[in-house]
This record gives structure tokens, sequence and C-alpha cells, in this order.
């Protein structure tokens, strides 16, 4: 190869990828370097300040320099401690305040932040400080701890466009910037995007079939509501959720052995159909069992904070474990449900928000009194698979009350759920984090920057639902609308959906976020109608296709000027596999199953002790269960689920990655799930009486939910045409071997093998897998 | 192959194209021509700093790190201390042992009698290193060694102490070394992963090892440790299924990227491009793997080099051979785990056992690295989590004994990749308890190595979440002693 030329080429390949990244770095919203003419305190400074400033001049005071403190307005404008004749800020006058002349000196010993520190302010930034010096240095409130106030609508020009209220914040976004939404997607890839995001699953032919068919005015919603109502949506609705709850079925330390937590489940996919409203669906889980006169029900929906990894390591401090076990909650109770980083004031202040090492521990407090030891029991028999406090469910329980709990023997069940000590345990500030470095001890308590906690609540965990569920809770609301919006428009409107702090982004629309939070507190917390207004809307209905000139100006799509493109979860990627060939058991609930898996991960990976030192695979209709069955061993998860991004539920997450990798394209080729789904497909296409067209035709139409165009049924034809031709028997066989599903050996093999290796190809497709 | 490349780069998602580029350090001087500030100082701010490329010039370009699981006592390998012989069976006194908590296996112990190794140390090489006559082989390369005897910890089990040493966290959840690495640097091969795992286990009490140890944390996907194992398919589902050849597969992969491309045409989304892209590197994975692993053709001197066990898939000796042949192939981070090092009791015997397994294949590995003239920019790495008591745990006999976690002290060693040849370094008290020079943190560690391959570990950051982390959490100073 001629290397000048390959150097030439790569260089100039380089250089128009560090332009492009250093783009894409700079900021993440459009692309905007003007700098505006009202500078805004919470949207343009903040961010800097927070990103740069306040790790020495902001909340944490342990870590504080030169007594200065930025976050908060109480003393930026006096004289500054070192030098009483300088002022940090002086309102209208730049050149007079500290904060400008330490940012803008050439003279590195001075200039601020300390080069030493590896950050630095750039010629934006540091004219953005200086206009806002000039417009008077205001300070704001942090927006997402001011509760959020229903906007009204804003004006727009095309109200043609809008079909619900989301559109006009929206679309009045768009406007500002001149762009213009997509056209409404075709029906097929809307029916398609919809039944992927309330079912998890591809509509099936009849479904298409009959939206195609429906010319009424009403047809698109009369498909979301049938969606809504059927039992695959509380299958959907609880994968997230999981993640969230960080559910698994293994105890997640050293040996990792087996529990039995799956009935908690089974309650949530139940929950999630019944359309419990947020506000109990969350209470039952945090405090279920101080609930008075609580049922058993509520009882087990407080398995929820004992999904937690457990030690069964022999040798530990027992101590040190317990802590972390409350650790745990006390950090999901922030991440999850408050969107904040509260784990950072674990060992000192919270370097960026306004959140004491000391409010961190009277949250932690609410968690601290649980009936539990750090290692109950070493790695054992069935009476290891719950930890105390537990309860065991019968088969009385199965029969009257918990009927949705799928219970396949008589086997003893039990679950572990949360339950109090009688006199509360004691609750200290750890210093630096130590289980045992005790502090001052502490009551229970809320960080009062979000909401100060009402002395009428009680101090437990049934009080603190109370406080998180006070309309005056700046967060609750906003932090639940934005995962549900993350879950259907691929990204949250505040993009890092655990962290609304300071060091958060920013939400993308403002508005529409207070106003669909305003909304879903006024609708009583309503799950379904939340979801529902979501995908009515004309926003989420637009087409997905990408004009060069809009992948210009909104790379990122942050305006939504076109519906997102992005690959599904890697649960329902195996939906779409089992569900499309006709393989799925549609069973609800029951304990986890284990589908193919290549040999010796679980083996290899193992002290050799317990349970699940060995992979049992599962056999017969249990192998066709959907993705969210599947038997996470925290120490050695699915291998397919994690090379698609999916949790390895060691902790709370709110928001998964979404990659592309070759290991992703070695999956879809070779694992046999996929290869046995496109046999057993084409086995059953072989038997009907059609062309070889109209078989490629159909297969595309299950897998990919859309009528193939007529070039892509001609190259599947033609494939399908070569593969018959290099067919043999001996060829078809071995193909044909892939799988445990009966082949029937009376099939004509040879076809069969043809067509599954098109089959194959289809299930390989990028909108396959794709959200269109 | 200038199409491939210029393709590649032009498709991939433009956000990651830096820590995608496949020429990874081939492409330093381009950077440096490219960024004229990239290696001076006034250059160093975050904002400014894509990863993929390193930080000043590096040392090594690729790791190989063979870790003990379940933590090796450096009382019978590489930390001499006859004071214990001497004292034998006597109580280990108070004022040694401080407030050091011990693990729940020895807490309620009433006595605890120091023990000497059963096996005998020598000096070896010109540094006088002194190595037990568990190590012959190792013995014999110890003049390419830094021996590190003075390395803590601050967790006392397995599997949190496992887990700080890998992402600098105990509790997990954080990137892998590795990952970081392949982060930091990019690929230098683009037919194999950047980091590889390869397993194997002794017949000593073993602790597992978990997935988790080589995730990538909040970093993406793509840096991940992919686990290499024995048997048909080395790499998960690279094995085309049973009745389908190489043809076959090109014809596919045709057809699909014809597919592909009809979809491109109507969506306009650079992300399928990606895809395709992505699915030719998997095909040309599923060649360049197998035959990485193919031992069928070394020469007898490597067979007898690592000895015969190297051709037995799933042995430590074979690991190390093909950890030679991946980081010879460019694979930025090869990390072994051998299991069984976990000696409560029982030691004499399993700790022989152990050692007779890693022993020549670890020297052999630093050997051959040598002769092929690769040990200059490949840094080896020996050792396990944590080291182990001074005194018995359980009942002490004439014959046998066991060890308890120790986290105050204990041995690694290094080899190549800029690291001082021939040294010992860091000392521990006669008793072989506390550590009396030089005190080596786990993330003093993981900043040397990281300062090894071009890395400054307080740069290489990732913000996640608001806060910026790193490898080695907020502290871990570069050990500058041991640098050449």
């Amino acid at each position: 190869m001629n290397k000048r030329l390959f150097f030439v080429i790569a260089a100039i390949v380089i250089s128009i990828c560090l332009i492009q990244s250093c783009k894409n770095n700079a900021t993440t919203q459009v692309a905007e370097e003007r700098i505006p003419d009202v500078v805004s305190y919470n949207f343009d400074i903040r961010p800097i300040l927070s990103d740069k400033c306040y790790a020495c001049h902001g909340p944490d005071a342990n870590k504080r320099k030169a007594d200065l403190r930025l976050d908060i307005a109480a003393n930026v404008y006096s004289a500054l401690k070192d030098n009483p004749t300088a002022h940090a800020l002086v309102p209208g006058k730049p050149e007079q305040s500290e904060v400008f002349l330490r940012i803008s000196t050439p003279d590195t010993s001075m200039l601020m932040p300390p080069p030493a520190s590896n950050l630095k302010l750039n010629e934006r930034e540091v004219s953005l400080i200086k206009k806002w010096i000039r417009q008077g240095a205001k300070y704001e409130k942090h927006w997402a701890f001011v509760a959020p106030q229903s906007p009204s609508l804003p004006v727009i020009k095309n109200k043609d466009w809008v079909k619900n209220e989301i559109d006009y914040f929206i679309l009045s976004k768009q406007e500002q910037k001149g762009l213009t939404p997509n056209p409404e997607a075709d029906k097929e890839r809307l029916l398609k995007r919809v039944s992927l995001d309330l079912n998890g699953l591809p509509p099936s032919l009849e479904m298409m079939d009959k939206f195609m068919a429906d010319n009424s005015a009403n047809a698109y919603e009369k498909v979301v509501d049938e969606l809504l109502k059927n039992t695959a949506y509380g299958e959907k609705m609880a994968l997230h959720w999981l993640d969230v709850a960080r559910y698994a079925d293994s105890h997640g330390y050293q040996d990792d052995g087996y529990r039995t937590q799956w009935p908690w489940r089974d309650w949530v996919i139940h929950a999630f159909n019944e359309n419990m409203h947020y506000d109990d669906f969350v209470t039952w889980q945090l405090a279920g069992d101080l609930i008075p006169n609580s049922t058993k029900e509520q009882l087990l929906a407080t398995g929820f904070n004992r999904n937690h990894k457990i030690t069964e390591e022999g040798g530990v401090v027992d101590e040190e474990y317990r802590v972390s076990y409350v650790t745990d909650r006390n950090d999901l109770f922030g991440k999850a449900f408050l969107g904040v980083t509260l784990e950072c004031a674990h060992c000192h202040d919270h370097k960026y928000d306004p959140f004491s090492q000391k409010e961190y521990y009277r949250m932690f407090a609410f968690f601290n009194n649980v009936k539990e030891v750090g290692i109950e029991s070493v790695i054992g028999g069935p009476e290891t698979y719950a930890k105390k406090p537990f309860i065991e469910i019968s088969n009385e329980d199965v029969k009257n009350i918990l009927t949705f709990i799928n219970k396949p023997d008589t086997n003893r069940l039990i679950v572990s759920v949360m339950g109090d000590l009688d006199t509360a345990r004691k609750t200290y500030v750890l210093i630096r984090g130590g289980y045992d470095a005790h502090g001052a001890e502490v009551e229970p308590g809320t960080p009062d920057s979000i909401l100060p906690f009402n002395k009428d609540y009680p101090k437990n965990r049934l009080g603190l639902t109370k406080w998180l569920f006070d309309k005056k809770n700046p967060l609750t609301a906003r932090v639940y609308v934005n995962q549900m919006w993350q879950e259907l428009f691929g990204k949250g409107i505040v993009k890092t959906s655990g962290d609304f702090g300071k060091q958060g982004e920013l939400p993308s629309n403002p508005q529409l976020l207070d106003w669909l939070a305003v909304e879903f507190m006024n609708h009583g917390w309503d799950i379904k109608r939340l979801v529902k207004q979501m995908v009515m809307s004309a926003t989420y209905r637009q087409s997905a296709v990408i004009t060069p000139e809009k992948l210009k100006a909104d790379p990122d799509n942050v305006l939504m000027a076109r519906s997102p493109r992005y690959r599904i979860d890697a649960e329902f990627i195996r939906d779409v596999v089992l569900s499309s060939s006709g393989l799925l058991n549609k069973t609800i609930g029951g304990p986890s199953i284990k589908p193919y898996q290549p040999a010796g991960l679980w083996e290899g990976a193992t002290s050799g002790r317990g349970l699940l030192s060995i992979y049992k695979q599962d056999h017969g209709a249990d192998l066709y269960r959907r993705g969210i069955y599947a038997f996470i061993k925290r120490t050695v998860p699915p291998p397919v689920m994690g090379i698609f991004d999916a949790s390895n539920r060691d902790q709370c997450e709110v928001r998964r990655l979404k990659t592309n990798t070759p290991l992703q394209a070695l999956v879809m080729m070779n694992d046999p799930t996929v290869l046995e789904a496109s046999r057993v497909f084409a086995d059953k296409l072989i038997r009907e009486n059609s062309r070889p067209e109209e078989k490629i035709t159909k297969a595309f139409r299950s897998i990919v939910s859309r009528k193939p165009a007529e070039k892509e049924v001609e190259v599947l034809s033609n494939y399908y045409r070569k593969e018959l031709k290099i067919m043999n028997d001996k060829k078809a066989a071995r193909l044909l071997s892939q799988g445990e599903y009966p082949q029937d050996e009376k099939a004509d093999k040879i076809k069969q093998a043809a067509l599954m290796q098109v089959i194959v190809t289809i299930y390989n497709l990028e909108e396959t897998i794709t959200k269109t | 192959m200038e199409k491939d490349i210029l393709e590649y780069g032009l498709n991939f998602n433009r956000r990651r194209f830096l820590s995608k580029l496949s020429l990874g350090v081939g492409s330093l001087a381009l950077g440096s021509l490219l960024i004229p500030n990239l290696f001076s100082k006034t250059g160093m701010d975050d904002d400014i700093y894509p990863p993929g490329i390193p930080h000043f010039a590096p040392k090594a370009k690729r790791v190989i790190y063979l870790f003990q699981n379940g933590a090796p006592s450096q009382l019978e390998t590489f930390d001499y201390k006859p004071k214990l012989c001497e004292m034998m069976g006597e109580e280990l006194p108070a004022s040694v042992r401080g407030n050091q908590r011990l693990t729940g296996m020895t807490a309620k112990q009433a006595s605890f009698p120091l023990i000497g190794s059963f096996t005998n140390f020598k000096q070896y090489g010109q540094s006088g290193a002194w190595i037990s006559d568990l190590l012959p082989h190792t013995a014999k390369i110890v003049d390419d060694l830094c021996i590190v005897r003075s390395m803590y910890t601050e967790a006392i089990n397995h599997d949190p102490a496992l887990t700080f040493f890998q992402t600098g966290s105990q509790q997990g959840n954080r990137p892998s070394m590795g990952s970081w690495l392949s982060y930091g640097l990019g690929s230098e091969n683009k037919n194999l992963p950047d980091f590889t795992v390869l397993l194997s286990r002794g017949i000593g009490n073993g602790q597992g090892v978990y997935s988790k140890l080589w995730s990538n944390g909040f970093l993406d996907s793509i840096h991940q440790g992919v686990q290499f194992s024995k048997g048909e398919d080395p790499v998960l589902y690279l094995t085309d299924p049973d009745g389908m050849d190489r043809h076959d597969r090109r014809e596919m992969l045709d057809n699909l990227a014809e597919m592909n491309q009809l979809s491109y045409k109507e969506f306009g989304d650079p992300e399928i491009n990606a895809k395709v892209q992505q699915y030719e590197m998997a095909y040309r994975m599923q060649t360049a793997v197998p035959e990485t692993m193919d031992l069928s053709k070394e020469s007898d001197d490597i067979v007898k080099l690592y000895g015969p066990d190297c051709l037995v898939p799933g042995t430590y000796a074979a690991n190390c051979l093909l950890a030679r042949k991946l980081s010879e192939n460019g694979v930025r981070f090869v990390q072994l785990y051998h299991q069984g090092w976990d000696q409560h009791g029982n030691l004499p015997f399993e700790i022989a056992s152990q050692a007779k397994d890693v022993d020549q294949a670890s020297a052999a590995l630093v050997t051959d690295l040598k002769q092929r003239g690769l040990l200059d920019e490949t840094l080896v790495i020996w050792g396990g989590e944590f080291g182990r008591t001074n005194y018995s745990q359980g009942k002490l006999t004439q014959d046998n004994y066991g060890r308890d976690h120790h986290p105050r002290c204990f041995s690694v060693w290094m080899a190549g990749g800029g690291i001082k040849p021939g040294i010992v370094y860091g000392e521990t008290d006669e008793l072989g308890y506390n550590i009396a020079k030089n005190p080596v943190h786990v993330h003093d560690f993981q900043a040397t190595v990281l300062n090894q391959l071009g890395l400054d570990h307080e740069k290489l950051i990732f913000k996640h979440l608001g806060r910026r982390y790193r490898l080695t959490d907020v502290s871990g100073r570069v050990v500058r002693d041991i640098i050449s």
C-alpha cells in the first residue's frame, strides 16, 4: 500500500474528526456560540461555577478554600476575608470583581481555577461570567429545588400539527430555532414503535392487518388502549423498575448464592397492570410494612428494599456490611426518587449540591432500623434463599390473596422484606463514611434545600413517603416523568436522569418537564395516563427520518424535530426473536428461567460452592420465556444481556447505555436462540402453500413489522435461490441442528435450511432491533 | 486498506471516534502534529483532552496482569522473615498488631501464634533478592523483576479487595483497569478486543472470580473485558453455526449490508453504517481470534520454556503463552486470573501446588517477551489482592498451618514496561506484619501502571452523574522510585 497516501488520508480523517469532536465536546445543546442578551444564572452561569469552581468554593465546608463560597449569594458581595479591600462579586462591575479578575488573568500563579486542578474556563465561559456580573450578578435558587408550577401553553404558529399539550412545548422550541417537525410516521412504523414501547413486543400480523385496515380517526388511539390493557404492558414497564430496584436472583457477593425474590418481581408486573398509581406504588415498596394494618401484599412490596446485594462471605465484619445495606437503600432513594447524587455526601459534605454529610445521615436514619444483620448465613440450602426479616408465602396465600404470584410447586417460599426493630437503632454521622467511625448522633430528617421534613409526619419510612409525595416536593414528580420520557423517547428531558443537581444536565425543555410533572401530580400520579399522554402526542408520532439538514442543525435531536431512532433493550431483542417466530411462551412470572448459555461461564468463575456453581439450563417451554425472566446471577449475569447493555443489577440504575459493538453482531449471528427461532419459523413457512417470495414477505413482516419494499424482496429472494443451489442434505441437516425445539423429520430440509439462512439475515437487520 | 480505514473512521459514531481510532499509539506522532500543544504543559485541560491519545510519551504500550486470585502468602514467596521461624509459636505482640481489624474468621481466635515459612529462601541474581524455594524459575529471572514488598490495601475480604484492585473502588460498578486503558488509549488492533480476560484454576482453596471485575462500569461497553476461554468458542458467540462456512458468512454479510444500505437511504441515520462496520469487525474477529488462540504452531523451544502444560488449554501455562500472543498482536490489556491461593489452612501443601502451577510459565512469559524484544514495551504484573497473616489461623501443628487475610503488607512484582529491573522496593518489619519502609497503596500502584502507559491518573477521567471519576478515585501517587 502507498504509505504516503495512507498518512494523508489518515490525517484528513483525524482532523475532520477532531473538529467534529471539539464541536461535540463544547456543548450538547444545539450549536449556539452567541452570548445571550440576558445571561441566566441557572442556565448559563451556575453550570460553569458548579463544574469548575465548587470543588473548592462550594458546599463542602472541609475543602473550602479562602473561606469563599460561590454556590450561595450569602457573602459573595462582601469584602473577602483574605483581602478586605477586594470583593468576589461587585454587581455591574466585572473589573472590580475578583471572580472575573482571577479567571481572566494571564498570570498563572493567580489564575483560577489553578492550573494544577486540570480545570480551565474557555473564552466563552469567561465572557458569560463577565456579562452576568455586568448585568448584576444575581443568584437564583437551583431550578430543580424549586417546586414546579404549571406553565401556560406557549404560543405557536403551526397549530395544525399539535395533538396535545406536549406538542406546544416541543414545537415552540423548534419554531424559535427555525426547525419544523417531521411528518407523522407511516402506520406500520408507528405501530411497531408503540407496540415495542408499551408491550416490549412487535405487533402480530393480525394487529398489523387490523390497524392498516382501520381508517377511522381514532384508529391509533384504539391500538394504544389495546396495548395498555395487554398484560405484556406490565412486563414492559417492570423492566425499567427492576433496574431501579437492582432486582436479581442471587445474593451478589463471593459465592453468590441463590435467592427467591421473584415473587416481588411478580408483584411489580401485577401493580403496573393494575395501574397502581405512582404514589401508592412507591409508598408500598418503601413503607408497606409500616402502613397501619398492612396487608401481606403490602409487605411483599417492601421486598423492593431487600433486593440489594447481601454477603454470604464468612469472615466479614458484620457491621461493615449492615451499614453497606443501609447505604445502598439511602443512595437508591436519592438517585431513583429524587434524582440527586446523595451518595456523594456519604463521606463528606456534597461538593456541588447543598446536602451536608449530616443530612445524608439524617436520611440514612430512615433506613437504619431494619431487623437485619450484616451476615446472617453463609452459602447453604433453602433456608438461605431469603434473609431476615422475611415472609413466607403459602399456597393458601397464592390461592386467595396473592393470586398474581406464579408459584409452580409446593416448596416453602420465602421472600426478604422490610421490618423495623421495636427500639430504634441509633444513627450517627459516620466520619469519612467509615462504618465504625461514629460521629454525632442524628435524628431522621430530609435535606432542607429540597423540602424540610414536616413535623407532623411520623419519623419513619412511612413519614418519608409522605414527604416524598408532598406536592411541594420539587423533585419526585419531575424525576419520574423524566424517567418515563426517557423510556419512550430514548433520553430524558433532563438527560442525566439520575442527577437533577447542579452537576446534572439542564432540562432541554424545562417548561415541558414542569407541565408534565404538575399534570402527573394533579391526576393522582396515574402512570397509565402519563404514558398514554406521551404516546398520543404528535411529537411521539413523528417519523424517524433524519435529513442531512436536521442532522447538522440538531445532531443530538435535543429539539425533537424527528422521532429518535435507537436500539431496543437487551430483553426485548430476545422477545422480538421469540415472538415473531411464534416460539414465545407468554407465561407471566414465576422463578427465573435459564435459557441457552455458552457452556462453562458459571463453572469457570465459581468457588465451587452452592446451587449456582453449575448452570443447569432449562428445557422445553421454559426456553421460550420473555427476556425479563432470564435468571440473573449477579457475579456472572446472562452474557447476551450484558453485551446489549443490560444492568448487572449491582446497584440501582436509572438509565442504560445504548452501545453498538462487534460482540452484538456475533450474538445476533450465532446465538442459538436466534438460530433456533429461524429454523422453527422456516419450518412453519415451508409448510404453507405459497411462493418463496410470499414466504419471505411474511417472515419479513413478522420480524421487521412492515411490508418489505420490492427491492428488499428481490435481494432476499435472490439470496434464497443462491442458498437453495448450494444446499445439500448434509449441510442442511447441520444447519437445522440448532436448538432443542423438535425438528420435523419429514420437512423438506433443503428448502427449510435455505429459508432459515434468509430469516437469520432478517433478524440481523439493523431495523429489526431498532425503534424506528 | 486505506479505504477501509477511511470508511471505518467516517462512519463510526462521531462522538466516540477518537477513542476507537484503530491506530492507537501508532498515531502518536500524527496526533501531536495535529494538536500542537498535545504534549506541552499548557495544553492540559480536560476539555481538549480527547480520550484515545496518551497524555505524555508512554514507556509501555501494553499490560499483561497475572492476577493470583485468593491472595498468595508473601511469607512463603517473596518476603523472607527468618525471625518468624525463630519465634515459631510465640504470640504476636499486641504492640505490633495495633488496631488492625481482623476478619470474622480469626477475630474470635484466642491466640495468634507466629509461624515462619515452611520453605527455605535463597538470594538470587545481582540484586540478591530473597526468593523462596517454591519459585525456582522466578528466581532465575529475578534481575528482570521489580519486587514490591510493601503493597497494602484497605479491604480484608476477597470480593471487595479484588474489586478494589481492579476498579479502584471496593463496591464495584466502576470500570476495570483494562477498560480504563481501552478508553484512554484506544485500540492497536482492529481485529481483536482491547481488553481480554483468561481464567485458570489451581487445586488450592479457591475464591470465585466475577465478570464484574472486567466490567466497563459507566464507560461504553466497547471497553468491556472480553473473556477468552478454552474450547470451541474462545470468544462468546464467535463461532459460526454448524453447517456454515466462511463463504456462507461472507454471502450473508453482503446481503445484510445491501439491505442495511436500503435502510440508510430511507432514514439517513449514521448509526446504520456504524452497525455495518461492527458486523465487518465481527467477521474479522472470527478469523483473527482462532488464529491467535492456535498454539499448535509454537516451536518446541517455546513449549519447553513454558512447560508441557502450555499445550493443555485452560491451564495457567497455556494462558501465559496465549497472553504473549494476544499482547504481541496488540491487545492492550491481557488480564489473567489464577484461582486457588486462599490458604486459611493446609498451607504448605496447597501453596506448593499453586506455586508449581504458575512459577515456570510466569517466568517464561517474561523471558519470552524479552527474547522477542517486547519486554520494554510490555508491562507484566504478578500479584494477589492482599497478603496473609504472620500468625497461624487455626491450630498450628508441626507440619501444617494456615494464614488469614492481611491487608497491611504483601508483595507483587512487575517487569518490563519501563519499570526498573532487578530491584526490591519497600520493606516490612522483621515480623512481616507492618510496612517499615516505602509503602505502596493500591491507588499508588494503579497510578504507576497508568503512568507507564503514558496516562496521568489525575487526568484520565470520565464524568458520570456529575462527578469526574478516576481509576485512582481521589488519591494515588506515581511511585517514581521504581521507574527507570
